[in-house]
């Protein structure tokens, strides 16, 4: 039978197993709206095009599935920009429609017309630009397949109007065949055994455990690996929930503002295993110091991670769960890591994360309140700044997929709409955008989408009147001169009430656990507005050029 | 230290853009780039000429291997192959002795001259980079009006 190119599409998402599209409409895509009006397919209508893809993220990031998002031509298309370039730096895999003006016009300037592919080039997997309707059902295959397999990550769909409206005979491919493409899943197993005798010989052992664990589903395997061998593990920013923190082995976060024991630990280590994870400037400090002492091993499905800042002895290309399995049937338990373990102990009980309470909220303390009431079940996302490293220092995370975070590219403005792709995507899971007052402005406007799709995302802003990350590098290194850090705010508890959400203000410590509870509690998508102490400062924290193991603040 | 890689690559619309896109954004330097068909017409074949370490040399393989439309790369430095580069060289030659002094070197070099002006040769020369390259500098005294080259195809030699 033959289809419109808009049919063609929206049946192949629907072949795809594509449930929600995060969109904004536009001239350039009316066939496709047209083609979902009666469609099994939800659409959130987003109030931003830069949302859209931050949700269609922590859809992804939370479900583990493909996240869709859409816009129009031109302005549309570039709104995306943002949210894509973020989902690559983490590897997310999110595909991403853009309509374009018909294939005659393309390169005349012609009216909302931008060279989407061109521009979005170096910040996706792969992108196409379909200029015939016969290859459409094929390149959204394609485009599931590669956006999803390997190191997954976001995959641009851009379709003129004229091949949307264009009709063919449409045949969804069982399978397609690329020759160029072809991720190794499985480690070497040379490798694998090289990796068993390093273990065993090893006294200082240490476990690096990045996003790639949580992104492969090896958060068991990863577990398993550790507990079997007794070897403790620290996670990066995006590796947090890939090892439950609850256990004895967690060190918790490592680097820039990773604990004291974590770093210590690094730099002893006679043995690194890092697993899914790619050695990123803020996890190794200066790079001449970092694991000194090491034997230095690399488990990661992408070659180019490999090597690429850190000189790796033991490469072992693969899925990090194929490998972490194969590696399970091998080792066993290490009955020299006492005195390491001891020595662990004792840096974790000199050197615990912590802050002092004062009259005032401490933005600290609030995070440990909605660990303690979610109990650690909650999906945190979290923007950028002190807000994301209190999160990932104070939230206690044991599962996998509960933190979505903008760790590779740092985008202000992702929590918010990625807590509402998360929500949409794990309905019944208590979702918190953890804030701060600065970012939770750049798109607060998405207040309005959890509010007309009953979306009930909790925010918590931890309003401290700054842009209180770069306030803290002006406080430490530029002298206190607060250039341009101060913000004034507009009444968060007005905004929340109207766009008819609730809104909370919180200027005491002792109403901060009730503030939370209440806003669970309630059917609505909730902004917590918490006045926390200004100038409280992330610690501890290594300054930028120096080794991880020289750590400034954070001293009880 | 110069290296050669030959980057076999499907014949799609921006596949160009991608790959010099590769090496602008992270700040690779290709020395020489060419691309044609090959023996088939889908897939491209690039031959890029680069100055770098064996960690970056090593970085741009994996990068390029990456691509989603790069079906292989092969490194063929220090392997046994087949490199040659075509050079058109328009050489001053405003009296008849720089002329004839001119066209003997060119001989000796198997090189042909395929356009004679009043005061100028164009001089079209293939070999390997040392040959190609010697040519150019016995011609450079003469004055070079104006050079073309097309940069290194290579293929290796079983
Ligand atoms: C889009 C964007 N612009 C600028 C920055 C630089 N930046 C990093 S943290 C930060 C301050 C964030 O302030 P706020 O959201 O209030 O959070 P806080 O650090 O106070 O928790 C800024 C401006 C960024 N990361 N992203």
């Amino acid at each position: 039978m033959k289809k419109t190119g808009a049919q063609i599409l929206i049946e192949s998402l629907i072949k795809e197993g594509v449930e929600i599209i995060f969109g904004y409409p536009g001239g350039a895509t009316l066939s496709i709206y047209d083609a979902l009006y009666d469609a099994p397919i939800k659409h959130i209508l987003v109030r931003h095009e830069q949302g859209a893809a931050h949700m269609a993220d922590g859809y992804a990031r939370a479900t583990g599935k493909v996240g869709v998002c859409m816009a129009t031509s031109g302005p549309g298309a570039t709104n995306l920009v943002t949210g894509i370039a973020t989902a690559y730096m983490d590897s997310v895999p999110i595909i991403a429609i853009t309509g374009q003006v018909p294939t005659p016009m393309i390169g005349n300037d012609a009216f909302q017309e931008a060279d989407i592919t061109g521009i979005t080039r170096p910040i996706t997997k792969h992108n196409y630009l379909v200029k015939d309707v016969k290859d459409l059902a094929y390149v959204v295959k394609e485009a599931f397949y590669i956006a999803f397999s390997g190191r997954p990550g976001p995959v641009l769909i851009d379709i003129p109007k004229d091949v949307q409206a264009a009709s063919t005979e449409y045949h969804y491919p069982d399978k397609i065949s690329l020759r160029s493409y072809n991720p190794t899943y499985y480690g070497h197993p040379g490798q694998i055994k090289k990796l068993v005798e390093v273990i065993q010989k090893s006294e200082r052992p240490v476990i690096y455990a990045g996003g790639g664990v949580i992104i492969a589903n090896a958060s068991e395997e990863l577990k398993k690996f550790a507990e079997t061998t007794g070897i403790p593990v620290t996670t990066t920013l995006l590796g947090l929930g890939g090892f439950p923190e609850t256990s004895n082995l967690s060190l918790g976060m490592l680097g820039m503002h990773g604990t004291r024991y974590a770093n210590y630990a690094v730099t002893e280590s006679d043995l690194l295993i890092g697993i899914g994870a790619r050695f990123d400037d803020r996890v190794t400090g200066k790079l001449s110091d970092f694991a000194p002492k090491a034997t230095i091993v690399h488990i990661d499905i992408d070659p180019t991670s490999i090597s690429k800042s850190v000189e790796v002895d033991i490469p072992i290309v693969g899925d990090v769960k194929n490998v972490l399995v194969e590696l399970n049937k091998l080792v066993k338990k290490k009955d020299n890591l006492k005195p390491w373990l001891d020595k662990i102990e004792k840096w974790k009980k000199e050197y615990p994360l912590g802050y002092k309470q004062g009259k005032e909220i401490k933005p600290q303390f609030v995070v440990q309140e909605i660990s303690r009431i979610t109990k650690g079940n909650a999906i945190i996302a979290t923007e950028v700044g002190q807000n994301q490293m209190w999160s990932a220092q104070f939230y206690k995370f044991a599962k996998p997929r509960t933190f979505l975070s903008s760790g590779g590219l740092g985008t202000m403005g992702y929590g918010f709409p990625a807590s509402i792709g998360a929500k949409v995507g794990c309905p019944d899971k208590i979702v918190f955008d953890i804030a701060g007052d600065g970012s939770f402005q750049m798109n607060l406007q998405q207040l309005a989408t959890a509010v007309q799709f009953k979306i009930a995302v909790k925010v918590a802003i931890l309003n401290n009147g700054f842009l209180g990350m770069v306030r803290q590098w002006q406080e430490l290194f530029f002298n206190k001169r607060y250039s341009q850090t101060p913000i004034e705010n507009p009444d968060f508890v007005k905004i929340a009430q109207a766009y008819g959400a609730m809104g909370i203000r919180v200027t005491k410590p002792e109403d901060v656990g009730p503030a939370i509870s209440k806003a669970i509690e309630s059917p609505l998508p909730v902004v917590i507005d918490f006045h926390v102490a200004p100038e409280e400062n992330v610690f501890p924290m290594v300054p930028v050029g120096s080794p991880i193991s020289e750590m400034i603040g954070g001293l009880a | 230290m110069k290296h050669t890689i030959c980057c076999l690559v499907e014949n799609k619309f921006g596949v160009l853009a991608r790959i010099a896109g590769l090496f602008s954004s992270r700040g690779f330097n290709i020395n020489s780039l060419a691309v044609g068909e090959t023996e088939d017409a889908m897939v491209s074949r690039m031959t890029i000429v680069l100055d770098a370490d064996e960690r970056i040399l090593e970085q741009v393989i994996k990068q390029l291997r990456k691509l989603i439309d790069v079906i292989k790369v092969i490194d063929l430095t220090g392997q046994d192959s087949v490199e040659r580069e075509l050079m058109l060289i328009k050489v001053n030659t405003s009296d008849t002795v720089a002329k004839s002094e001119a066209m003997q070197i060119v001989d000796i070099f198997r090189a042909k001259i395929v356009d004679v002006g009043a005061k100028s040769l164009v001089v079209e020369i293939t070999g390997d980079e040392k040959k190609v390259e010697t040519l150019l500098e016995l011609l450079r005294p003469f004055g070079i009006k104006e050079l073309a080259r097309t940069g290194k195809i290579a293929m290796l030699r079983k």
